[in-house]
């Protein structure tokens, strides 16, 4: 009694209190900025000027597509839990990051009962099946959007008009986006007149006439494309934010859009008659999304400093080779699906030496 | 020549001297940066392990019932790598008995009872630090004779490790020794003493310095110094002001620091290969309370019989910075700085960072204890732990470049030879990997699961 009553603070009735003591191993802070849910928390917060973007240009339609995701990936989550007997794991909000993300990267006319169904493919066969946050190979995301481009390939390259009262330049007129424009190939009046694809070489011309209003409408947002890939601005902001909280790694984005932009300088250099300058196509169709928000998923990309940079510079060569050489318009998706499939290997080939070497080696 | 030195460290671009990864926690030391060493009163009873170091515990020399004095040797190092141990205070040795340290180990000891007439008129800061130094003494002595001063005081490292410092500064004709780096960074967060100590007796630690290197053989000496602790640095380069090849380096204020793999790439350029030690790359690190603790032994014939140990932490009524006789119990020293709040939940020994959780609060000081940290609540994070996220923050934290994550998660499976061959062994154990993580994945207690797996994994193959 005597030594533990001197130790201790004593309560209003002079009786000794002995705080309850705790033990665990070192270290015994912890850095309080940064937790798991924080970063979900982080992502919903920078895709914030985004979705105000594009709930400006899109109005209910992303509102719907949003609300809809939501409701089927927490639904399948929680699915999910009750079958498998494991504690509720929605307060995680790995599976709201992964349904906003979803929603970004769809058309906002996409029927709904689509995004519904790409919602339950992303968070089930995206996540859940693997064993839940964390354990995925593959981006949630990116796994539901790859699905709905499978099932539903039509609609889901139909871009709506941006509703935008007084705008009516180039593409909001045609519904074509820059990417997809880009992809037309008639750049000889006469061959397209041969052709039968007259309206398509005007089509070439009109954009190549407003180039200078086409970058500035990328990058403020007015244009047809999915509901993420409105502002390039926006994103950027949202984007640095991740980057200033460590949030996201800094070199994927780096890497990837470093490398779209060489890779499409040295395109132009082989084929000048290119209508899409560096400049654009980092800040055309999915680049911006999916260089901050998209490959930056830490479940998905490496955890080494090296493999972040070949991960990255990867996602920004593949994107590349398939606007520049594949048939669809955009690659951002499967370029990042491709490198998570290479993630465990990269890892593996890139893992640092330990500082100062390892003695006689 | 002092204003040249001044001018020296106004140039000293503190971005120069970086460390590799690393993190910043809240640094947590104004609680007590401004309260001055306090010698302790002496306390009633003392428990003096013999296996305070890293090696050989010491083999006790005096029979039970002895009357010892201060500083009487009662314990003979047990070979090489050993160290001898002291009676801290005058007083009647007890029956050996066994210690549990802060650690966890269980070490033999020697109790004694103070005589507590005898100790009440033991000035025992003028006795261990303070007082004038003689610096010209140390041309007087050679380098064999510090090293038997050394050796007989019992000094051994004051940072943490505590590894026997004879053993450290031996020359050795293979691997000379060209640059000694006396460590006052003091990275760990809460501990105060050796900034304390840089501001009280600057005298001892540089003639500690003086002796180090001449017993070394080091041809430059540097005291190296966070940049949050401005007036230390300017006491110490006052202090070194006139003496050729002695420089002060100052260094980003990032833990880990002090630890001596990451401070000598970040002051000399050398980097320390896994596997080896700083001799290997001509640099022996002393911390600043063993330094002085050196110039105690040449110049004063003085052995270890107290240390500096901050007792700090929300959980602490009153912070101070102790000179306390090794063999105090912990609880002595709580009592004395006013005891336990009501919100304190863990008294480590040591810092946040790399201390240890104790249970027993009959736990004794010894030669490597730095500080009593006692954290409140508020000051400890709860939050539940998720799976790993693969965010790779440990990596970016690492300052020794390992993948914590990837470690953690082979221990885990148990998958031993994978944790080995991602380095496993190299691991310092320092802390910023579970620092960073998100998910609060206890990274570092894997570590240690890992290498005591490890280590029994391996002892029955290599005995075969």
């Amino acid at each position: 009694m005597s030594r533990s009553a001197a130790l201790t603070a004593h309560d209003p009735a002079g009786q000794a209190v002995l705080p309850p003591l705790e033990l665990a191993t070192s270290p015994h802070f912890a850095d309080r900025k940064q937790t798991s849910r924080r970063m979900m928390v982080d992502v919903l917060l920078a895709l914030g000027p985004a979705i105000a973007v594009s709930a400006f240009v899109f109005r209910w339609a992303a509102a719907w597509q949003i609300g809809t995701a939501l409701a089927f990936s927490l639904a399948t989550e929680a699915l999910f839990c009750v079958v498998r007997k494991k504690p509720l794991s929605l307060w995680d909000g790995s599976a709201v990051v992964t349904a906003v993300i979803l929603a970004m990267s769809l058309p906002p006319s996409l029927p709904l009962y689509a995004t519904a169904i790409g919602s339950v493919v992303a968070i089930g066969l995206g996540k859940m099946v693997f064993g839940g946050l964390g354990c995925n190979l593959f981006n949630p995301a990116m796994v539901g959007r790859a699905f709905l481009m499978a099932c539903f390939s039509q609609a889901m390259v139909t871009w709506q008009v941006p509703a935008v009262p007084g705008v009516s330049h180039i593409h909001a007129v045609t519904q074509a986006t820059p990417l997809g424009i880009a992809k037309l190939g008639v750049r000889d009046r006469a061959k397209a007149e041969a052709a039968g694809q007259l309206d398509q070489y005007a089509l070439r011309q009109a954009f190549l006439a407003a180039k200078k209003q086409v970058f500035l409408d990328l990058l403020l947002g007015i244009r047809g494309g999915s509901l993420g890939e409105t502002s390039a601005l926006a994103l950027l902001l949202g984007g640095l934010y991740l980057l200033a909280r460590r949030t996201a790694a800094w070199q994927i984005p780096v890497g990837m859009l470093g490398a779209m932009a060489v890779i499409s300088v040295i395109a132009r250099l082989f084929r000048p008659d290119l209508v899409m300058y560096p400049h654009m196509q980092i800040v055309a169709g999915g680049a911006m999304l999916g260089a901050f928000f998209i490959a930056t998923d830490p479940v998905s990309s490496p955890v080494t400093i090296r493999g972040r940079w070949v991960f990255g510079m990867g996602v920004g060569t593949f994107t590349m080779v398939i606007r520049l050489l594949g048939n669809y318009p955009e690659g951002v998706m499967y370029s990042v699906l491709l490198m998570n499939a290479l993630t465990p290997g990269i890892n593996r080939l890139t893992m640092p030496r330990p500082l100062g070497g390892i003695r006689n080696e | 020549m002092t204003a040249m030195a001044m001018t020296e460290l106004h140039t000293a671009d503190p971005r120069k001297r970086r460390l590799h990864g690393g993190v910043h926690p809240p640094e947590c030391k104004h609680l007590a940066a401004d309260c001055p060493i306090e010698p302790m009163p002496a306390p009633t009873e003392l428990l003096v392990p013999l296996g305070q170091h890293i090696g050989a515990p010491a083999k006790a020399i005096v029979k039970p019932r002895a009357d010892v004095r201060m500083g009487e040797k009662i314990a003979e190092a047990a070979g090489m790598v050993s160290a001898s141990v002291h009676a801290p205070l005058p007083g009647k040795v007890g029956s050996p008995t066994v210690a549990t340290l802060a650690t966890g180990r269980r070490s033999d000891a020697l109790p004694i009872t103070v005589a507590a007439d005898a100790a009440a008129g033991i000035r025992v800061f003028d006795v261990v630090f303070g007082g004038p130094w003689d610096l010209a003494a140390v041309d007087a002595l050679d380098g064999k004779q510090i090293l038997a001063a050394v050796q007989e005081a019992g000094i051994v490292g004051g940072g943490g490790a505590a590894f026997p410092t004879h053993v450290k500064l031996m020359p050795i004709e293979k691997r000379p020794v060209d640059i000694l780096i006396i460590n006052g960074c003091e990275c760990e967060p809460y501990l105060t003493a050796d900034y304390r100590l840089m501001l009280e007796a600057p005298q001892a630690i540089v003639a500690g310095l003086l002796l180090a290197k001449k017993a070394s053989g080091a041809q430059r000496a540097i005291i190296a110094i966070e940049d949050n602790k401005p007036q230390a640095i300017r006491v110490m380069s006052k202090a070194i002001a006139n003496l050729p090849n002695v420089e002060l380096a100052v260094c980003q204020t990032r833990y880990p620091m002090g630890g001596e793999r990451q401070l000598i790439p970040a002051v000399t350029k050398r980097k320390v290969p896994v596997g080896a030690l700083p001799l290997d790359v001509g640099v022996v690190v002393l911390n600043v309370g063993t330094a002085a603790a050196v110039a105690g032994a040449c110049l004063r014939g003085q052995p270890v019989t107290h240390r500096i140990v901050t007792v700090t932490g929300q959980g602490i009524a009153r912070p101070a910075n102790l000179l306390a006789p090794i063999g105090a119990r912990f609880c002595d020293l709580i009592r004395h700085c006013g005891g336990l709040r009501p919100d304190a939940r863990r008294i480590l020994a040591g810092g946040p960072m790399m201390g240890y959780a104790v249970s027993d609060l009959n736990t004794p000081v010894t030669k490597g204890t730095s500080g009593i940290t006692v954290l409140a609540q508020s000051e400890l994070d709860y939050t539940r732990q998720t799976n790993c996220l693969k965010c790779g923050r440990c990596v970016d934290v690492c300052p020794l470049n390992l993948v914590p994550t990837k470690i953690a998660l082979a221990v885990k499976a148990g998958n031993l030879d994978l944790a080995k061959k991602s380095h496993l062994a190299a691991c310092c154990e320092c802390g910023c990997c579970a620092y960073a993580c998100p998910a609060r994945i206890p990274l570092v207690q894997y570590m240690r699961a890992g290498k005591v797996a490890l280590a029994r994994f391996e002892a029955p193959a290599r005995s075969k």
